[in-house]
């Protein structure tokens, strides 16, 4: 009986990671931002992001969406309002978003007629975090009411993040929010990345954040 | 959570490699996952055991190698392992780690099959 090692070096979610390297360079190609927001179920993804669209658009932006849930289209239908293109991706059961589902809910759209193309993940502090779906930048999201250390507890995601956001700001003070402790644990997991502190609600913080997002497109060009 | 659509890549991935060896049997399939790939091995082993079911590697093993985590620190210019996934600091100068690559592995490393020719004239 012989036995032989055959060598692979292959890596597990290469279809994934290939795919996304060609949306990567399409997008790049395009001259459009891809953000992909990641976060728990409840934290304010689709609020952050309405708000995000409106103010982009109110500004003369070309923006459009993609969202991703196991069912409805229930957040699609809440972000459409804001007058931006919105495709909802419903993975059925799967708990993550990935680059194949991304690609197949673009077609139709010139890419270079947007600026800003915004990818709202599953919500899931776990998965998403080993798909690459060829965005430009990983944001994840946090709110103050989930306690200070969710950085510490899923460092998987937040080291693999490029900018994080603190979602209602507003009611920080009633959830005794350790704001101080909050930043020490991201830092913790990802020194030195840029934090926002926002308010779906106020729009507190919104300002940063659209500077942000208009110096990480003119760097892109 | 999504160790079975992992492992369903690992199925796909072997049964094309082992389609160039007609009527081979998969004995082992080595994996090196790393530290920061949000993978838990027992997860991966229950639902390799059910998603192997009527393939090529059906009975195989699966063993998989953990990779630690590593990135690159710019004040020590040099690349530094990460012993704690709660500090992503240089343990020699406590300074920031950029550029974290090692330990997001998910890499079938290699297998190893049995030959069904040798088998059948032993």
């Amino acid at each position: 009986m012989t036995t032989r090692i055959v060598e692979l070096r292959q890596g597990i979610l290469k279809k994934n990671d290939e795919l996304a390297r060609e949306l990567r360079g399409r997008f790049t190609a395009a001259g459009v931002l891809v953000l992909n927001l990641v976060s728990s179920p409840g934290t304010g993804k689709t609020a952050f992001l309405e708000r995000t669209l409106r103010e982009l658009r109110e500004n003369g932006a070309r923006v459009a969406a993609l969202v991703g849930d196991l069912e409805t289209d229930n957040d699609a239908r809440r972000l459409a309002a804001s007058g931006a293109p919105v495709r909802q991706i419903n993975t059925h059961g799967i708990c993550h978003l990935e680059a194949e589902m991304v690609s197949r809910h673009l077609e139709g759209w010139e890419l270079a007629d947007l600026d800003y193309l915004f990818i709202e993940n599953v919500g899931n502090l776990v998965c998403p975090s080993s798909y690459d779906l060829g965005e430009r930048i990983r944001v994840a999201l946090l709110s103050v009411t989930e306690g200070e250390d969710k950085p510490l507890k899923y460092p998987t995601l937040f080291n693999s993040a490029d900018a994080a956001v603190i979602t209602k700001i507003d009611i920080a003070a009633a959830v005794d929010f350790d704001r101080a402790l909050a930043l020490q644990s991201i830092d913790a997991i990802r020194p030195g990345i840029r934090v926002f502190e926002t308010s779906s609600r106020t729009g507190a913080g919104m300002a940063e954040w659209l500077d942000y997002l208009r110096q990480q497109r003119a760097a892109q060009k | 959570m999504h160790e079975l659509s992992l492992v369903a890549s690992i199925v796909d991935a072997v049964t094309e490699s082992v389609s160039a060896y007609p009527g081979a049997r998969v004995k082992e399939v080595r994996l090196r996952v790393g530290a920061l790939a949000a993978v838990i091995e027992e997860s991966l082993q229950f639902c390799y055991g059910i998603a192997t079911e009527d393939t090529p590697l059906q009975g195989s093993a699966l063993i998989v190698t953990v990779v630690p985590v590593g990135g690159h620190c710019p004040s020590c210019a040099r690349d530094v392992e990460i012993a704690s996934l709660q500090s992503f600091r240089c343990p020699l100068c406590c300074g920031p780690v950029e550029n974290v690559r090692q330990g997001r592995e998910l890499e079938i490393e290699s297998i190893e099959i049995e030959d069904a020719e040798e088998t059948v004239q032993s």
